[in-house]
């Protein structure tokens, strides 16, 4: 679903993606994880056609990117640290929206399933600026999903989350997975990670230096196989 | 870890490419940005607020500052008339894009499978909607202040003309500043000196239609106002992908 070789990004002279490859099959979820200024948000900006990699291949959906950028955008739901959500639109204008956006069909069946599915429906009319961080990151994946796209990005979505937050928020995640979508998550998090991925990536210094599954290794092995591949 | 894809999917998503190129998605891409734009300011009524308040002190302070007679006030209003606008519109024009910018929403304005052109053209209608109403607002009060008819249809017509290059110009220069940190300073540098071809045929030929000229005189302005129009919409045509993308 997604196959990437050799990408590599800079910004000016700073190297940021060096060489990196990457691969997700369809249905799979991949959690990314790295320290800061591994290139993660980077690497999901490319991917998300937000961004132009400097050199190397981009296949996602089939379509090469950046030339089929318009083809992937319909394919993908993207979740970001921040909502891309309007504060001064009610829950439900802003999924009216983005269906016109997108042009989803079914538009106001469509809208009420997400409300549902995100556990917003009874807050549909309420201003999204008066929304708690964890209710607007909980639109913004039913934002992501709206067009039923078949590949989901998520860039570090339970920041400043608080733990009951953050626990619907993997609720919420599963359901996705559960539905056979391709996920590509970056996360700090490596507990997290290795309950909701199937696969774990750990990106460092601008390249991919360890892939595993999670039903290899447990959280404990997880975290000093990051340790060791992403020691300075 | 396949790539494969059966020819029916392929099929698939070429149509529905066509279908996302087609005038209709175009179109309703437009439109929903409008309806977004207008639904959040009248919400919030943050945008017209500001502009309607300063451009009002920009008119009351011109009609202090300058003490004029009658016979000077005709001759100076359209001068005053535009810098008002040109002023109040900048404000306008940062708040409009920074509503984008600070929570993220270009990037899902961007994200969308629509011509990025859709999104230049939706924010500039709406950029244009919320000039015209302020403009309309402000008219009868600087008619009042000033004791002046400003109720013509020729004026009205240049008003109409020169707030689309406005909006025009300033919606992609605004776009490209709203990159910066030093947006709010960044745009009137930007726009100002682009904006002195459409500011000059603007005053002239409103000041042509105030002190009663022959048409003959106001319609080269007027077809300035034209030429400048059209050039800068095919030009954020062309460009604006390029300056929206990182």
């Amino acid at each position: 679903m997604i196959k990437v070789r050799r990408l590599v990004k800079t910004f000016g002279p700073k190297p940021v993606l060096r060489g990196l490859d990457f691969q997700v099959v369809q249905g799979e979820f991949v959690a990314l994880l790295g320290p800061n200024g591994a290139g993660k948000t980077t690497f999901l900006r490319i991917l998300a056609t937000l961004s132009r990699p400097k050199m190397g291949e981009v296949i996602v959906a089939g379509h090469h990117l950046p030339g089929e950028a318009a083809a992937v955008r319909r394919r993908l739901g993207v979740v970001s640290h921040q909502p891309l959500l309007y504060g001064d639109l009610s829950a439900e204008q802003n999924l009216r929206f983005y269906s016109w956006m997108y042009g989803v069909g079914d538009l106001d069946q469509r809208i009420d399933d997400v409300l549902h599915l995100v556990g917003l429906y009874p807050r549909r009319r309420d201003l999204v600026r008066e929304f708690s961080r964890g209710m607007q990151q909980r639109l913004a994946i039913g934002r992501a999903i709206l067009h039923r796209p078949d590949i989901l990005l998520f860039d570090e979505p339970h920041t400043g989350l608080d733990q009951e937050a953050a626990a619907m928020l993997d609720q919420v995640l599963r359901e996705i997975a559960s539905a056979g979508r391709t996920v590509v998550m970056t996360s700090h998090d490596i507990a997290r990670a290795a309950d909701l991925a199937d696969r774990v990536d750990i990106l460092s210094k601008g390249v991919i230096t360890a892939s595993e599954s999670t039903d290899a290794l447990d959280p404990i092995q997880l975290t000093e196989l990051y340790r060791s591949v992403t020691r300075v | 870890m396949s790539e494969i894809h059966p020819t029916s999917e392929l099929v698939e998503q070429k149509i529905e490419t066509r279908a996302d190129g087609s005038l209709r998605a175009y179109l309703r891409s437009i439109a929903a940005i409008v309806w977004k734009d207008l639904a959040a300011e009248f919400r919030s009524r943050e945008l017209i607020g500001a502009m309607l308040v300063f451009a009002a002190l920009v008119i009351l302070i011109f009609n202090f500052a300058l003490e004029l007679d009658i016979r000077t006030r005709e001759a100076v209003t359209s001068g005053v008339l535009w810098v008002t606008f040109a002023f109040a519109g900048t404000l306008g024009l940062n708040r409009s894009m920074a509503i984008e910018k600070d929570r993220g929403c270009l990037d899902g304005l961007l994200l969308a499978p629509v011509d990025r052109n859709a999104i230049y053209f939706g924010k500039a209608i709406g950029n244009l909607f919320f000039m015209l109403i302020v403009e309309a607002i402000i008219l009868p009060m600087y008619s009042v202040l000033y004791n002046v008819n400003l109720f013509q249809p020729g004026l009205i017509f240049v008003i109409l003309l020169g707030s689309i290059g406005y909006t025009a110009v300033g919606t992609l220069l605004a776009s490209m500043a709203v990159q910066a940190r030093t947006r709010d300073m960044l745009l009137p540098i930007l726009l100002f000196p682009v904006l002195i071809p459409l500011l000059l045929a603007a005053v002239k030929a409103s000041n042509g239609f105030l002190l009663g000229f022959e048409m003959a005189e106001i319609m080269p302005w007027i077809n300035v106002m034209i030429a400048y129009d059209v050039i800068f919409i095919a030009v954020a045509f062309m460009v604006f992908d390029f300056i929206v993308e990182e």
